[in-house]
């Protein structure tokens, strides 16, 4: 469980994080969503302790992160992959973390091989290990002390399609089994693939937030039919914002019964009706933070 | 994969053991391994070996070599009260420069805890080097005694051994103090190296200040220790004052500084 309050972080004039809050349940993978520079990885380095807060509070597992006695061994932290000492072994970093926190040596080759990191590859040079291989490396560590919550930022950053595959399996696997895990990333893509919450985070402020098909939802609904620029005609007739798509087939601020009712009316027959896809949010997710910067202009 | 089910996150008492908070004994020695397990770090307790190890084979060949066991001694601290301390400085800094503070200080949030732990385990390092330095030297006494017949001479006084091992500690805490206070590597290196000798030329050329040298200047106040003599009330307080200044304040104010310094990635 990790639980925001009001976290703010000024730096000078420029405020980073503005009254951000929001919860990360057990049992659920909660993307935290923003374009570059939105206060994504300052906000997680205030949970963790590291950067301090200029007001609000961060809690996880009911307590600030520096009050936890060994936090290790509660919390899986993943903050930078890039962030690892070039001259040590992948193994030597597990190994470092394992004797810090006091876990079984032998977890350290547990966790090499639930990552893919072969034996050969742990005991090379961080610094010869390609962005994937030391986010694979970063997820290892932080899932060494057994935790019961993740915090990982930009964890897909540098994984191939099946690496980031391989990391949904991972994490929702340890969120079914009761686990919270927060993760953060700038492209959307990533994250719906991953996360089945979101909090969505443009220049310092909580945006949107909820359930993934919640916001699936605002995103509006996706018809196709055989008749594209009439069902988009009755569409507007009956006061829904519609847009006909270049490939095919109409996106409609508006719930599917409507559009459904709306193509009814006008005689036009839908073949596909459904809420709109990732495009949709990718759409949201860029209308709701340039929204959010348009007010910080003119504020 | 199979692997997900080695991620246990309710789970506790199994594979992994029960949760005890981090003792600072295990922070020491975790912070004394990592010391040593870079190559950097490893490479440079190599370089001051054979450094050590040059002086005394070239101290053993030329001039016959007809030294005590104590000269060989005194013999190796300028290697060691020169490139040990960059042990120090290296521990401090390398969490900044390799930005693996992040991970470091997200093990351990009490950052003064891991600070100290850094100081111990510098300290440590240099008591373990200087040890190794006496048995070199007693290696290059027997080596000239045996080979050139030069004449044994054993007796080692207590106030060299005591003497040079006070500033092998005094020089590592130095290190560890200008690596937490700069927490930039070359620039550490650079201060630690320059910044007293520099202090010691410019005092000495300034009339108001040549009588107060020894009091605030370190290689002034521990010319005593290094020759072998036993300081006096006054000697000793110069150092006390001296390494307040050059020891004791740096590391305070770098422990002060990392315990409120963001910890960023970049």
């Amino acid at each position: 469980m990790i639980t925001v309050e009001h976290l703010t972080k000024r730096y000078g004039p420029h405020t980073a994080v503005d009254d951000v809050s929001f919860t990360a349940a057990p049992g659920h993978v909660t993307g935290f969503l923003g374009p570059n520079g939105a206060g994504k990885s300052t906000t997680m380095r205030m949970m963790c302790g590291l950067t301090p807060a200029t007001s609000g509070t961060a809690r996880v597992l009911g307590v600030p992160y520096a009050a936890l006695p060994n936090p290790g061994r509660r919390v899986g932290v993943l903050l930078d992959a890039a962030a690892q000492h070039a001259g040590r072994t992948g193994r030597e970093v597990l190994t470092l973390t394992a004797l810090l926190t006091g876990v079984e040596r032998r977890r350290v080759d547990a966790m090499l091989d639930l990552v893919g990191l072969t034996s050969r590859e742990a005991s090379r040079r961080v610094g010869a290990y390609s962005l994937g291989m030391r986010q694979r490396l970063g997820i290892a560590n932080a899932l060494l002390g057994d935790p019961e919550v993740l915090i990982l930022d930009e964890p897909a950053n540098g994984l191939d399609p099946a690496g980031i595959r391989w990391m949904r399996d991972l994490l929702q696997n340890f969120a079914g089994r009761g686990g919270t895990v927060l993760l953060s990333s700038h492209l959307l893509s990533e994250v719906e693939l991953v996360a089945d919450r979101l909090v969505v985070i443009g220049r310092g402020r909580i945006v949107a937030q909820g359930t993934k098909d919640e916001l699936l939802r605002r995103a509006g609904t996706f018809a196709r039919s055989d008749d594209d620029a009439a069902l988009a005609a009755a569409l507007q007739a009956a006061g829904i914002a519609a847009e006909r798509l270049a490939t095919g087939g109409v996106t409609a601020e508006a719930e599917a019964p409507d559009v459904a009712r709306a193509a009814a009316r006008a005689g036009v027959v839908v073949v596909e009706l459904r809420a709109a896809d990732s495009r949709g949010l990718e759409e949201l997710f860029l209308e709701l933070t340039a929204d959010d910067a348009r007010e910080a202009v003119s504020a | 994969m199979s692997a997900p089910a080695v991620a246990r996150p309710t789970s506790h008492a199994g594979a992994t053991g029960a949760v005890r908070p981090v003792s600072f004994a295990t922070l020491t020695l975790v912070e004394w391994r990592k010391q040593l397990d870079t190559r950097a770090g490893r490479w440079l307790l190599v370089t001051i070996g054979i450094v050590t190890a040059a002086v005394l084979a070239i101290m053993a060949i030329v001039d016959g070599g007809n030294h005590s066991f104590e000269a060989f001694l005194v013999g190796t601290s300028t290697p060691m009260l020169l490139l040990l301390p960059i042990v120090g400085v290296l521990a401090a800094t390398s969490e900044w420069s390799q930005r693996t503070a992040l991970v470091t200080f997200a093990l351990e949030p009490r950052r003064t805890r891991v600070g100290l732990a850094k100081l111990l385990s510098a300290v440590a390092s240099g008591v373990v080097f200087f040890l190794g330095a006496v048995a070199l030297a007693a290696l290059a006494h027997l080596a000239v005694v045996v080979l050139r017949d030069a004449d044994p001479a054993w007796s080692l006084d207590a106030g060299v051994l005591g003497g040079l091992f006070l500033m092998v500690v005094l020089v590592m805490a130095q290190g560890i103090g200008f690596g937490l206070v700069l927490l930039n590597t070359p620039a550490a290196i650079v201060s630690l190296l320059v910044l007293p000798t520099v202090f010691t030329i410019v005092g000495s050329l300034i009339p108001g200040i040549v009588d107060a040298l020894p009091w605030i200047d370190l290689s002034t106040a521990s010319e005593p220790l290094l020759l072998g003599e036993a300081p006096d009330g006054e000697q000793w307080a110069h150092l006390a004052t001296a390494s307040l200044i050059w020891v004791v304040a740096p590391v305070v104010g770098g422990l002060v500084r990392v315990e409120r310094r963001e910890v960023k990635s970049a």
